[in-house]
């Protein structure tokens, strides 16, 4: 069967797939950093391993604040004789000292924005 | 068999009627309603509604007792607890009373007391500064008015708690408040001036605090966080003076402790009684 136009139709497949793919090739080469938030200088470990610090730890926040608010229940935190305060401000920012460098990392990466900080008091930014 | 017609639909009626009515009857007989509701009464009933007397007091209800001969005493005494209640608990200073923020204030005894007579009421009063504050009532309107249960009675301390995560700003608290003790946000008081500075904390904020945002409502919480620190609420410490404590708190339920031998060794008033709420908050005149 004859092809009518086929010039014309070629030509705008490869322009139609070049458009379409634009995002991939536009990318190539520059992929965004990974995120790579700033671990506490000399401590070993936090309230909870790190793989579940990473999945879960706005779960363990809300929980934290059900407890201490709702129920008044404000014991101390104790993990390997180590004591934490239930306390996103006091407790996790005491050894975590940087929203920038800590919280950040992962949350503009992941394009997730919580308003912890609409509240909250951050740490002073150290520069 | 020989069952009548007429015979069989009355005793399926009969059956259908005592099945039907079987477990109500049943589960009101379990619940002795039948014996509230007959003629008289009785004894556990008379009970269960408390409509005369005090109920028996269980579980720890803090509580404040604030002396205003003191704070008539000792100038600038009521200000400075205000203060210190305030910088503790990052509460913004908006500057102009339509959006004013306060969780302890003054008010002039007309204004906290207006179910008590003024029919030759001693001039002494108008000038007595009254502090006023949450009530952390034992029937709190606030509770039961808040459609997200974000203000509540805590069970382990009848502190009046609010969680700022949950408001939704529809501030039906506030209207149900008898005391005015609510004040709603109604501008960020995190605004920056041109230099980046906060408009609103001219004293910076206390960085062991959160702040509030815009669209919560706000009020005192009895300081529960310095409580579990082991410290007195700023308040307190701070109505310290020469004249000795112009506030003294305490579980109220607590026979032994310092606030029930104020409260037995004193004549207390409290704000609007006929309201019901029952406050924890008691003054001595």
């Amino acid at each position: 069967m004859p092809m009518y136009d086929s010039g014309k139709i070629i030509t705008g497949l490869v322009i139609f797939v070049i458009i379409i793919t634009f995002p991939i090739w536009y990318n190539v080469g520059g992929a965004e950093h990974l995120p790579n938030p700033e671990k506490p200088v000399g401590k070993k470990q936090c309230v909870r391993d790190t793989q579940y610090m990473r999945t879960t730890h706005m779960q363990l926040l809300s929980e934290w604040r059900d407890e201490v608010v709702r129920d008044g229940n404000r014991q101390d935190q104790i993990v390997d004789g180590i004591k934490y305060e239930k306390s996103l401000q006091n407790g996790c920012m005491n050894c975590h000292t940087s929203k920038k460098k800590f919280c950040d990392e992962c949350h503009i990466y992941a394009a997730v924005k919580p308003y912890c900080w609409d509240c909250h008091v951050q740490p002073k930014e150290m520069n | 068999m020989d069952v009548k017609r007429r015979k069989f639909l009355k005793i399926a009626g009969i059956s259908a009627i005592a099945g039907i009515s079987a477990p109500t009857a049943f589960s009101s007989l379990l619940k002795g309603e039948a014996g509230a509701s007959s003629e008289g009464g009785n004894a556990k009933a008379a009970e269960k509604s408390a409509g005369h007397g005090e109920k028996k007091r269980t579980g720890k209800q803090l509580g404040l007792v604030v002396n205003t001969r003191i704070f008539k005493e000792v100038d600038g005494l009521a200000e400075k607890c205000t203060k210190a209640c305030h910088t503790v608990h990052n509460v913004p200073d908006f500057g102009n009373p339509k959006d004013e923020i306060k969780w302890l204030w003054k008010e002039p005894y007309e204004h906290a007391f207006p179910e008590h007579s003024n029919h030759m009421r001693s001039e002494g009063l108008n000038t007595l500064p009254i502090l006023v504050l949450c009530n952390h009532c034992e029937n709190p309107p606030c509770v039961r008015a808040c459609p997200t249960k974000a203000t509540f009675k805590n069970a382990s301390n009848g502190i009046v708690m609010m969680d700022y995560h949950r408001c939704i700003g529809c501030r039906f608290c506030m209207a149900a408040c008898p005391y005015g003790a609510r004040s709603f946000n109604w501008r960020n008081p995190r605004e920056l001036d041109a230099n980046g500075n906060y408009k609103f904390f001219p004293n910076g904020i206390d960085a062991k605090f959160p702040t509030r945002t815009r669209g919560v409502v706000e009020k005192c919480n009895f300081c529960a966080k310095r409580l579990k620190e082991g410290k007195q609420p700023a308040c307190v410490e701070a109505s310290d003076s020469i004249r000795g404590r112009g506030l003294i708190f305490g579980n109220v339920n607590d026979p032994h402790s310092e606030i029930s031998r104020v409260l037995s060794e004193n004549f207390t008033i409290q704000r609007k009684p006929s309201a019901g709420t029952l406050p924890s908050v008691f003054y001595i005149i």
